[in-house]
């Protein structure tokens, strides 16, 4: 059931309640939806909320106006994009991704403090070779030596990586079919148990921190190749 | 319902509009022109003048004219440096670090926010005589890539003139909405939009009436003004190495010079060559044949600077050019060959302009103004759904930006951070909010910091503030603050990086000499005696006519007494006992006028030529000040 973000029967405004992004648009939290829906909901809401068509109301319906459609907007940005929208659902269930972001390297590269790597063990070799590969790179351009086959064989582990980048997405999906399950089985009357949820919802996080990982170093690599 | 206008508060020329019916208009000056030259001057009774007036004045007395000024919008003294170079800027001697820009025009100082409120309050004066009445409600165009500072400043600018700004609209945006106003379909749309002082570029999905800005990007300090530089720059060289003459802090020269490039700049998209012609200081000319091919290879750096935002801003909208369906080019620089060639290459598509370039954005901001004000049969069904062009960040430990709204979500958007204390009893915060997309807070543009006050004293780590930042419709930052554990509100100071505090605002409302209702009235008041005195000499012409003869007595009678009438009023300040004399007047001598225009005629046909009678202000006079002035 969608909060009553406007009166159906005056169209006028109504002030705020706090409520989470998908109940925002009266959708249960499952992780496959249908965009197209979604962007139909998002218009039809923003004739109804945005501060433009409520310009000449009262300061308090203009209040709760701008209130309204900003959180559409964001609810609205948050969960077109799957991956946010994953993100999105995990932090509901309370649990924050690993940061890998590149803001977070920066201030552990500035604090001195060591940032929290997680390594995927499966990527062990492979990156270990990569990073000296990269390093080689590095001196090379220092040196202004040019070795073609090393930036072939770099650009072949990039050519893979994104590979593999792509591929996690899809196992991703995998796992939000099984959430979904979960919470159709609930709303049938069978609540899933805290360890069901845990069990899928962990494998979520850890193919959103591979995934993130591949992509930092993927960007190291176009970063390391520019230079 | 209150009328709101749509300005373009451009760089070169602003403009006012509105929604006439279905159309948008743009309402001329008092000059007749559509275009207000964004240039203002100082008389010498220092008193301001603005648009062409103040032209004259740009060569004639340099050090009290100013142009070009909303590149200073928003900057501070740091961000202007390569400003001061091109542009004859003359900041405030006194000027003190971190404060907001002064410019000195004669012995006077003003800041960019007041320049720019002359110039809006001129384009209020041709609404109001426009419209018969005041007019204080305003939508006002900003470029899309205007930063936070730069938004606060228009909108300042718009208080100080008097007007209450109810939004601030991204210039390629409105763009669209004039296209967009009889086109009413659904596909991708770019706007290309290259003005005087500012390029953005902007990609929208038009469905059904809504109008999603799903990427923009632009160069707040790109545009026709850069052109203009690049051409003086090569002549005052040239006069430099063929004449010996250094002309560079000749003020007067200078601007000779730069009307003499601006003509030929213009001249040269219709023309294959140009031959520039300036007599310069002493008597001798300085001469030179432009061809279009050279001016071409010279510009292309400048117009080339445009190619990484429209890229960007297709990657951030994840489109490649074969999706987009309708390219639109908007800005006068936009009518450069080149620059078009330059759009068709980048989208794979001849561009739009059907619509004129100098003048769609204002048209688009009458629309904007139309459906804030409760919309009509035209704009029904359109909204306007626009994103913030910056990502908003905060400072965290070592000196890192950390995002918390990015680029090109849409407003209004908002983000939520929770704060706490380091040290046992630590009553306040620090927040220090920048906006870009570097990485490091001191490669972003800082924006405010905010100093959270009133924390109930704790344990240290135990307060719990949640903050939200919330980006409005206009593009501008609100910040409020709560602790949770208290629930006690926590107080927000804040000092901006760049930009005048509400009380400097307000001060400058109350210095300002034309403040809305008051000052409409008196001009009012003066327009009026002007139109008696016109009349009344009318008048005495008609008197002395043949047609004056043929009045019976009472007539005349009944004239002297309305003229009588008038004079008396008119030395009063009773605006609508002026306005009803004249009309009685007028009404009064509408047979003489009549008898006028048949002895005039009748003239005529004896063989005469009209030039030759003597109709002294002829058939029109007793009607100097006919209603229907602008229809």
């Amino acid at each position: 059931m969608r909060a009553a973000h406007f009166c159906e029967s005056c169209g006028k405004v109504q002030p705020p309640v706090p409520v989470d992004y998908f109940s925002f648009f009266g959708l249960p939290p499952k992780l496959n939806l249908d965009v197209a829906t979604l962007e139909k909901d998002f218009y039809d809401l923003s004739r109804k909320l945005h501060p433009d068509l409520n310009a000449s109301t009262g300061s308090e319906e203009q209040e709760w106006s701008l209130e309204q459609s900003s959180m559409l907007n964001d609810a609205y940005r948050t969960l077109k994009n799957p991956l946010k929208r994953t993100a999105y659902l995990l932090h509901l269930e309370g649990v924050e991704l690993e940061e890998q972001s590149k803001s977070a390297t920066e201030q552990a590269r500035a604090t001195g403090k060591i940032k929290k790597q997680i390594v995927p063990p499966d990527l062990l070799e492979e990156v270990f070779e990569l990073n000296m590969q990269l390093e080689e790179l590095r001196m090379n351009k220092k040196t202004g030596e040019d070795d073609p086959a090393l930036i072939a064989e770099i650009g072949k582990q990039k050519q893979t990586l994104e590979t593999k980048h792509e591929a996690l997405l899809q196992e991703l999906q995998t796992y939000w079919k099984a959430w979904d399950a979960l919470i159709d089985r609930g709303q049938a009357g069978s609540p899933a148990t805290s360890e069901e949820r845990a069990q899928v919802r962990d494998k979520m996080v850890d193919v959103l921190n591979r995934r993130n990982y591949i992509r930092n170093l993927v960007r190291d690599v176009n970063e390391a190749m520019e230079n | 319902m209150d009328r709101i206008v749509g300005i373009d508060l451009g760089t070169t020329n602003s403009l006012v509009a509105f929604m006439q019916g279905e159309t948008p208009v743009v309402i001329p000056g008092d000059d007749g022109l559509n275009l207000l030259p964004s240039v203002v001057a100082l008389d010498a009774n220092n008193q301001p003048v603005v648009g062409n007036a103040a032209r004259n004045s740009l060569i004639e007395t340099p050090e009290r004219a100013v142009y070009s000024i909303k590149r200073l919008m928003g900057r501070g003294v740091e961000d202007i440096q390569e400003e001061l170079k091109l542009f004859p800027f003359r900041l405030a001697e006194d000027m003190q670090a971190g404060e907001v820009l002064r410019i000195t025009l004669g012995e006077k100082t003003f800041t960019p926010p007041e320049i720019s409120a002359l110039i809006l309050r001129q384009l209020k004066r041709s609404a109001e005589r426009f419209f018969g009445g005041p007019v204080t409600k305003a939508v006002i165009t900003v470029p899309a890539y205007f930063n936070d500072a730069q938004r606060q400043a228009t909108k300042d600018a718009g208080r100080i003139a008097g007007l209450e700004v109810l939004r601030l609209v991204n210039e390629p945006t409105a763009a669209s909405l004039a296209y967009g106003l009889d086109k009413k379909q659904n596909g991708i749309v770019a706007v290309y939009d290259l003005g005087g002082g500012t390029f953005d570029i902007s990609i929208l999905k038009l469905h059904d009436g809504i109008f999603e800005v799903i990427a923009t990007n632009g160069d707040t300090h790109l545009g026709g003004d850069d052109i203009d530089n690049l051409l003086i720059t090569i002549a005052l060289d040239d006069i430099r190495g063929d004449l010996g003459l250094d002309l560079r802090h000749n003020a007067e020269a200078v601007q000779a010079i730069r009307k003499a490039v601006i003509d030929a700049k213009i001249a040269l998209s219709s023309q294959a060559s140009v031959k520039l012609d300036v007599e310069l200081p002493g008597g001798k000319h300085y001469q030179r044949e432009i061809t279009r091919e050279h001016y071409e290879q010279l510009i292309q750096p400048v117009i080339d600077r445009t190619v990484g935002p429209c890229k960007q801003a297709m990657k951030d909208a994840g489109l490649k050019p074969e999706q987009i369906d309708e390219v639109v080019l908007v800005g006068g620089s936009t009518r450069i060959p080149k620059v078009r060639a330059l759009v068709k290459e980048l989208f794979r598509r001849e561009p739009h302009t059907d619509l004129n370039p100098d003048e769609v954005v204002a048209l688009g901001a009458a629309v904007q103004a139309n459906i804030l004000g409760g919309g009509s049969e035209a704009t029904e069904n359109m909204l306007l759904l626009d994103v913030t062009p910056l990502s908003l960040g905060i400072e965290v430990a070592g000196g890192v930006t950390d995002k918390i709204i990015l680029r090109n979500s849409t407003i209004p958007a908002s983000a939520t951070q929770f704060y706490t204390t380091q040290v046992d009893g630590q009553t306040n915060v620090a927040i220090h909010v920048l906006q870009g997309e570097r990485e490091l807070a001191t490669d972003c543009r800082s924006l405010a910091r905010f100093d959270l006050k009133g924390i109930p004293p704790m344990a240290a780590g135990i307060p719990r503030v949640e903050v939200k930042f919330l980006i409005d419709a206009n593009g501008i930052l609100h910040v409020s603050a709560r602790e949770q554990r208290s629930g006690k509100e926590a107080e927000i100071q804040v000092q901006p990086s760049y930009g005048l505090t509400d009380e400097q605002v307000e001060g400058m409302i109350l210095d300002s000499f034309d403040n809305a209702e008051e000052d409409f009235r008196r001009r009012q008041l003066i327009e009026a005696r002007s139109e008696t005195a016109t009349i009344l000499g009318a008048l005495e012409k008609g008197k002395k006519s043949a047609a004056w003869g043929q009045l019976t007595t009472d007539e005349k009678k009944q004239i002297a007494k309305m003229e009588k009438a008038l004079a008396a009023v008119n030395a009063e300040e009773d605006y609508p006992a002026i306005r009803k004399a004249i009309d009685a007047l007028n009404q009064g001598t509408m047979r003489l006028a009549e008898l006028m225009m048949d002895t005039a005629v009748s003239t005529a046909l004896k063989g005469k030529t009209m030039d030759e009678t003597d109709l002294g202000e002829g058939p029109t006079a007793p009607h100097p000040m006919a209603k229907a002035e602008f229809e």
